[in-house]
């Protein structure tokens, strides 16, 4: 029996490739070649014998070929190789664990930036949460291919373990239908924080989804809890948007892909989005119905940065609250476009120190100088200041500071 | 080989106190070693030796290596500026095959993948020993021990200084010129293979007893500007071909689109604005490779931001720098080599944008270079230590991987910023210590990493001015320990061989460590 999993080649970087020949006899034999075999070979045929033994191998051929890989990536191929080489293995082999790599979110949470992570690309994952995106997302819809979705899925359990995404939010987005459930197994043990799911047009779609997550989480014991991103892609989505937006109390915040939608409703995209306008509208408008954050497309032209700008700022006036990225040059542009701005923050202040004296001397009405402010216009100024401090752009100490 | 004796110098690096037949004088530390004595001199010639019609040209290189007297045993040098793209060296290996020579020295100011017929010229005793810089195949040959001397790496300053201090003796110098004349003028502007100045090839067509130009574009006399003058030159060979432009100016000016490499780059910028080290007047060097291109697009959007304008940027010059010239962001490039068609061009027709030599820039035993003043740099490295040492020549495995280019010159500039990913791969930048030390840490101020910035405990006035400054600024051990967690502990010591295969000379002619043989 052989399997085989990973990659090598030319351009392939800190990733590896496995493959395993499962034998009758005749021991284990390992044949390493590794771009850093002078400095962590012994490390690597450490953790390949120690694998070996979880998965009680006792007589195999291991070939492993690396370009750099770090361990969790590694032991990942490994794992992949051998259970398609015997499909009947069903353990995982589970890497440490740190306590600090272990997040807990809340559904409020701000979520401005989302970067995007093709889920079988282990290269990418190390530094991503260093370009300081609001939330990470390892991708195992689009981004892998129909034969690697077994690899990823070994390759993101052990990345939601192993990898310090430091304070982003940890987010999977998973696949369609049963291959999706399977993903579900593999990540909520795992300090999944949000589960996106793709291509949503009706609300039970949203709740097979969560009763899966809620059964998992049970059967392990997870206490955190895992919030939902359902992601309409389709004219029929749109349509149900306010179904899905209040189909379980778990999501946190509704999407809208625009690539597959105007593939859906027979229209081109542009940067402009003219064409996506009524959707986006209805996204935003269904999300703030059942109180959860929308959230936008992603913008495309990852060289544009000025397009991306003007996109953020149109999308903000539409009262979206962030956007997807799918380059970390992004992140920059779209975090400072959906932060408020020192003129915002500024009006902010005024109202809610207006507001918080009012309260003092038991007034129910606030005023700004001679206007009166409406409580919408203050909660929404309690808002604001909240976000400047979580995000430091205002210093908790302000109210001493004026 | 026989057995070298080593010593310790200066920085406790063992150095042999021989190379190859001459004394090496061991480094004693940054601005410690004056030379004494006179500089070198070439043979002296007299008008009534050539045509006086100004017409040298022969009919084939070989008539050429024969004018002048070729002899086994001799020094023959070439230059680089063709880099990967350079058919010379090769025409004259097949030269030096044909004539039977034996035990050369060849003395590039770099060497290239394409020269690797220099391997088989080595096997052969034709080549016996190279000085100069090594990579790829050819630094494979020269740390697995088979080249027959040491090889002896040096910045571009110090193959000057070692030509004008007669440590090196050329006999011939070959020079691969785009543009020459009859006469021997000869320049880099114009041509097929135009690759903007001569430079490199400046010492070596005034220190050598004897000079041939090869060129596929010969001109009328004069051929103008003559950076490479006639009255130096022996012999003129016209030839098919020189070079292979695509690769002469090759892929080098595009801009990285790794997003760290991306990050590291913006914090350098980041950090010169905010350590107002970017202010009116100043100057910085930028090379080619990708975070330094993308570092200058990031420093010109702050600069236009803030009115800002720079003297004189040193090049390496690139269409980025050139644009900077153009847009009035500078007065000057002083331009070491050139990397793209563009910086060609603007050198040849922008009376700014100045060709340089290493004489001028970077020569340590001179009445000072200006590499001394230039206000920051922006350079890589291979490895870097907990104590600011670095290594730019060797990889972590110990095989040489680089030249040291300018960059040993360069570590004189006020400020001298080295942007290093701290990981590559599973291989750990920042180490214990370096595998060759190429810089000593006095010179290195500051370490951006795609995981903070560490500045050098030396320069108190910087941490003091970057103190709240909201820039990442950490203690380099701390972001050794990050990495090192990451790639699962402190990688293996690497087991160094015995012996000696080549020297890094420093850029006063001591030597500063030494590369051993591997496995």
């Amino acid at each position: 029996m052989v399997g085989e999993a990973g990659r090598k080649g030319e351009g392939v970087r800190s990733d590896c490739f496995a493959r395993i020949e499962l034998k009758d006899s005749g021991g284990i034999e390992l044949n390493v070649k590794s771009k850093v075999e002078a400095m962590y070979g012994d490390k690597i045929r450490e953790l390949l014998y120690r694998e070996l033994e979880f998965f009680e191998i006792k007589n195999c051929l291991l070939y492993l070929e690396d370009t750099g890989a770090l361990d969790f990536v590694i032991s990942a191929r490994v794992e992949c190789a051998l259970k398609r080489a015997n499909p009947e293995i069903k353990k995982e082999f589970l890497l440490y664990m740190p306590e600090r790599f272990f997040k807990k979110s809340e559904k409020e949470r701000i979520r401005r930036s989302r970067l995007y992570l093709p889920g079988n690309e282990p290269k990418f994952f190390l530094n991503a949460a260093l370009h300081e995106p609001d939330g990470i997302i390892l991708d195992l819809e689009d981004a892998v291919s129909p034969q690697e979705k077994d690899s990823a899925r070994i390759l993101i359990r052990n990345a939601l373990r192993s990898v310090d995404f430091k304070d982003c939010e940890k987010m999977v987005r998973i696949n369609q239908g049963p291959l999706g459930i399977l993903d579900l197994e593999s990540v909520v043990p795992h300090n999944v924080n949000v589960v996106l799911i793709p291509k949503v047009e009706t609300g039970e779609h949203v709740r097979a989804v969560d009763a899966k997550i809620q059964e998992i989480r049970k059967e392990k014991g997870i206490k955190e809890p895992v919030y939902l991103m359902p992601i309409i892609e389709s004219a029929l989505g749109c349509l149900e948007a306010s179904y899905i937006a209040s189909s379980s109390p778990n999501i946190c915040a509704l999407t809208i892909g625009l690539e597959d939608y105007t593939a859906d409703i027979g229209a081109e995209r542009t940067n402009e989005g003219k064409e996506s306008f009524w959707a986006r509208s209805v996204i935003v408008n269904a999300a703030r119905a059942a109180s959860i954050q929308p959230i936008d497309s992603v913008f495309s032209d990852v060289g544009d940065k000025e397009g991306l700008l003007n996109s953020c700022l149109e999308s903000k006036g539409m009262g979206f609250e962030g956007k997807g990225c799918i380059h970390p040059r992004q992140i920059s542009v779209i975090n400072q476009a959906f932060s408020p701005s020192q003129k915002e923050i500024e009006k902010a202040k005024r109202i809610v120190l207006a507001y918080e004296e009012a309260q003092r001397n038991g007034l129910s009405v606030v005023s700004v100088g001679t206007k009166m402010v409406d409580p919408p216009i203050v909660k929404r100024a309690l808002k604001t200041i909240s976000f400047a401090e979580n995000i430091g752009l205002l210093n908790k100490e302000w109210r001493s500071e004026n | 080989m026989a057995k070298l004796n080593l010593v310790e110098n200066a920085i406790n690096r063992l150095v042999p106190t021989e190379v190859n037949g001459k004394e090496g004088i061991p480094f004693k530390g940054v601005h410690k070693y004056t030379p004494q004595g006179k500089k070198a001199s070439p043979k002296i010639f007299s008008a009534n030796q050539y045509p006086l019609d100004g017409n040298k040209v022969l009919k084939s290189l070989r008539d050429a290596f024969e004018f002048c007297g070729i002899k086994d045993g001799m020094t023959v040098s070439t230059h680089h500026h063709f880099r990967n793209g350079d058919l010379v060296a090769n025409m004259m290996f097949d030269v030096f095959e044909e004539m039977k020579l034996k035990d050369l020295m060849w003395f590039p100011s770099a060497s290239f993948p394409c020269h690797i017929k220099a391997i088989d010229l080595m096997e052969k005793g034709i080549i016996h020993h190279i000085e100069g810089s090594m990579n790829g195949p050819l630094g494979d040959y020269c740390t697995e021990g088979k080249m027959k001397g040491l090889g002896v790496l040096r910045s571009h300053g110090g193959r000057w200084q070692a030509i004008q201090d007669g440590e090196v003796k050329i006999d011939i110098a070959v020079i691969a010129a785009p543009s020459a004349d009859p006469f021997g003028n000869a320049n880099g502007v114009n041509g097929e293979a135009a690759c903007g100045s001569l430079n490199f090839a400046l010492a070596d067509s005034t220190y050598a007893d004897r000079v041939i130009v090869v060129t596929d574009n010969l001109v009328p006399f004069p051929c103008i500007p003559w950076q490479i003058q006639g009255n130096n030159v022996d012999a003129v060979v016209v030839v098919d071909k020189i070079g292979d432009p695509s690769k002469i100016v090759s892929g080098t000016t595009e801009i990285t689109k790794s997003p760290d490499r991306l990050l590291i780059a913006q914090l350098v910028a980041d950090f010169l604005e905010k350590t107002e080290i970017m202010r009116d007047g100043f100057s910085f060097q930028a090379g080619s490779g990708g975070i330094s291109l993308a570092f200058v697009l990031f420093l010109k959007e702050k600069m236009k931001k803030r009115g800002i304008k720079a003297r004189f940027v040193r090049g390496g010059s690139t269409k980025y720098l050139v644009e900077m010239l153009d847009e009035g962001l500078t007065d000057y490039i002083l331009d070491g080599q050139t990397f793209d068609l563009k910086g060609v061009e603007s050198m040849r027709d922008n009376p700014r944008h100045i060709p340089t030599s290493p004489f001028t820039s970077y020569n340590y035993n001179g009445k000072g270079f200006f590499g001394t003043f230039v206000d920051a740099v922006v350079l890589g490295a291979t490895e870097v230590d907990v104590n600011f040492n670095a290594n730019v020549v060797t990889h972590s495995d110990g095989r040489l991987l680089h030249g040291i280019g300018g960059w040993q010159n360069c570590l004189f500039s006020k400020c001298t910023i080295l942007a290093v990913p701290a990981i590559r791969d599973r291989i750990p930048v920042i180490v214990d210590e370096v595998t060759t030390l190429t810089g000593p840490q006095e010179l290195i101020d500051v370490i951006v990493t795609e995981r903070g910035i560490a500045i050098n405990p030396l320069r108190k006035d910087l941490i003091e001015k970057t103190k709240g400054s909201g820039l990442p600024i950490r203690d380099i051990r701390d972001i050794q320990k990050e990495v090192d967690e990451i790639c699962g502990g402190k990688p293996k010591p690497l087991k160094r061989g015995e012996e000696v295969v080549a020297v890094v000379k420093w850029v006063d002619g001591t030597i500063l460590d030494s590369v051993f043989k591997i496995g």
